[in-house]
């Protein structure tokens, strides 16, 4: 890849803007609110820009098209079943009780509805989590820059940490929602000819379909499991995911994806910031219509990628391979790019995938800096201190955030396998956080008590599965198994939805049965936190009925719905 | 009034889009064997300029309004 002026020069436009647009928000940075919530006062369009953007960092992008290349269509089981019921559900049902509630943050919510140990139990654990993902995004775009560019590794994270540490600096949360926005549209103009050039290349969508009808069948699978999503899925061994429909459905459709879109503050925090409740619920909903289409975009270049290994008459799109002689799936995007875009395009291409490191960076410092300011040092170190305190905290916050997302960057680098440990036990805490927020919205006899107890249980329950089982043909540690290996998963997908499930359950069970053993909290105290308890929403006069989120969330789950159908 | 995010994303646009136009007619038709023959810097620097120019001119449209 041989970047030009040209390319450098689009690049350089780009960082001029980030930048550009920071400096222009710093005047309306006046209070805290201004700083982690935009004011509240953001339009639903670009807070539903903003949502979809902020869980589309590169990792998802490159991610997305590795899987695409490993498993076909089936991928999209990530966004039209692991993504689209779950964000319509937060918009509909859980939105009123976190914007109505006026809480600041998800952990906030946890302290209104239930108590100071749940909340802290999750602000502690969503902040140290916020700055390993931000400390992995650098890590991985130094990685590649490396690889695409020879840039040093110190020099690409410093340059990135710098440009994210300005811009979020002076613009707080609204200089991050415009960068995502503003990367959304990126993504999608830098990656549409790509994928066009692509299936050109392979002879259009039969072209592609017949390449991979080939590479199924080379690979002893039946000749559409490159192509379908459903019909494969009867039985783990059909299918390259090695997954079965229960676990998609309950593990991923349900326990995963609602745990994720509906409980984690990088997302909700953007419909935080929606000018009203009805911006903030339709936020979601407004997401869920790209985030439907994504697949098109990003898991289309992966399956591309390996039909043009066997399609004759192709351009001679040939994926490396790695040192222990697999194909290196995590190459299809940036093979692609440099292998269809002239330079000029290719400008437009790195760009695309820089902004979208860098907003995946900001996503989670902007994230860190509120819950560290509002659910950690107002909460238990400082209380009654002035706003203008806790805007500069917040600041501060930005600093020591993006410092330890660099530490994060360099230990990512120095020891892989701790990095892995990591996101195991994040993953240990996050699956049972789900159960928790369903029982505490819509169960008014949820107490703070049985959330907490609750929780601990879900995540030990999760550690306890994985320790007794493992995916087949792994060694046991890491992987699982460390425990005893009681019993052996088709693959490590198949394992850790089955996780999420066994975390899910023994944090829904644990909490109701330590929730009617403790005392409630009186029903006045749980007005606008609990369901049953809080008056309907009427909709706003001279609301067109079809801007309603129940009619939009139809509309969108119909789609969702169709997509299934269509590609089954 | 706020900063309407339409300028910003608009005028980028413009821009590279301005940039990948000209890029696309005086530079060396060899280089889009790449991409298939196609000069995809001139067609897709026009989308994009389009795209920027809507984007403006709903900002224009919007601060009128106001006013």
């Amino acid at each position: 890849m041989h970047p030009h002026a040209i390319d450098w020069t689009i690049m350089g436009v780009y960082f001029a803007f980030v930048l550009g647009i920071g400096a222009a928000l710093k005047r309306y940075m006046r209070t805290s609110t201004d700083y982690f919530l935009s004011g509240r006062a953001i339009p639903a369009w670009i807070t539903g820009l903003a949502f979809i953007s902020a869980n589309l960092g590169a990792q998802e992008v490159i991610g997305m098209a590795a899987s695409g290349a490993k498993y076909g269509m089936a991928t999209s089981h990530f966004y039209w079943v692991g993504a689209i019921p779950a964000m319509v559900f937060l918009g509909i049902f859980m939105m009123p009780f976190y914007y109505g509630s006026r809480a600041r943050s998800v952990p906030e919510y946890l302290k209104l509805r239930f108590d100071e140990k749940t909340r802290a139990l999750n602000a502690i654990s969503f902040a140290v989590m916020t700055v390993f993902s931000s400390g992995i995004s650098m890590y991985a775009m130094a990685l590649l820059l490396k690889l695409l560019l020879g840039w040093d590794f110190t020099t690409s994270i410093l340059l990135s940490a710098l440009i994210v540490l300005v811009y979020i600096l002076l613009g707080g949360l609204t200089s991050a929602i415009y960068n995502e926005v503003l990367q959304f549209f990126l993504i999608v103009f830098g990656f549409a000819p790509l994928v066009f050039l692509g299936l050109k290349d392979v002879g259009g969508w039969h072209g592609m379909v017949a390449g991979l009808r080939q590479v199924a069948v080379a690979r002893g699978f039946a000749p559409d499991a490159w192509t379908s999503t459903w019909s494969v899925m009867s039985h783990p061994a059909s299918n390259p995911m090695g997954v079965e429909w229960i676990s998609i459905a309950m593990g991923l459709g349900f326990v995963l994806s609602f745990g994720y879109w509906c409980t984690d503050f990088l997302v909700v925090q953007r419909a935080l910031a929606a000018d009203s409740m009805e911006s903030a619920r339709r936020t979601p909903l407004i997401a869920a219509v790209p985030k439907m289409l994504f697949p098109f975009l990003v898991i289309l270049p992966g399956m591309i990628a390996i039909a043009a290994t066997v399609h004759a008459g192709a351009s001679g799109l040939t994926l490396p391979h790695k040192a222990d002689g697999q194909l290196n799936y995590d190459m299809v995007i940036p093979l692609m790019l440099g292998h269809y875009f002239p330079n000029g395009m290719l400008g437009l291409g790195l760009t695309a995938l820089m902004a979208s490191f860098m907003t995946g960076m900001a996503g989670n410092v902007t994230a860190f800096n509120t819950v560290w300011t509002y659910d950690i040092y107002q909460a238990h170190i400082r209380p009654a201190a002035s706003d203008r305190h806790y805007l500069n905290m917040g600041r501060a916050a930005t600093v020591v955030g993006i410092a330890l997302s660099i530490a994060a960057a360099y230990a990512a680098n120095r020891f892989n396998n701790i990095m892995d440990l990591l996101q195991l036990l994040f993953a240990f805490v996050n699956a049972p956080l789900f159960a928790t927020f369903l029982l505490g919205m819509f169960w008014k006899r949820t107490t703070g008590h049985g959330a907490f107890v609750g929780l601990i249980a879900g995540t030990a329950a999760a550690a306890a599965h994985h320790g007794l089982t493992l995916p087949v043909g792994s060694a046991t540690g890491i992987k699982g198994g460390w425990i005893e290996v009681l019993h052996l998963y088709p693959s490590q997908m198949a394992q850790n939805f089955w996780t999420a499930i066994f975390a899910f359950g023994a944090c829904f069970l644990v909490t109701v049965a330590v929730s009617l053993a403790t005392r409630p909290r009186a029903e006045p105290e749980l007005t606008g936190l609990v369901y049953s308890l809080t008056p309907r929403l009427k909709s706003p006069p001279g609301e067109p009925w079809y801007a309603r989120p129940a009619v939009l969330g139809a509309l969108v789950i119909a789609g969702a719905i169709a997509l299934n159908i269509i590609f089954r | 009034m706020r900063l309407d995010i339409r300028v910003p994303i608009g005028s980028l646009f413009v821009l590279v889009g301005a940039l990948l136009v000209g890029y696309g007619l005086f530079s060396n038709p060899a280089i889009y064997q790449r991409s298939l023959g196609i000069d995809i810097n001139l067609w897709w620097g026009g989308v994009l300029l389009a795209f920027g120019l809507a984007m403006l001119g709903l900002a224009w449209r919007a601060a009128v309004r106001v006013r």
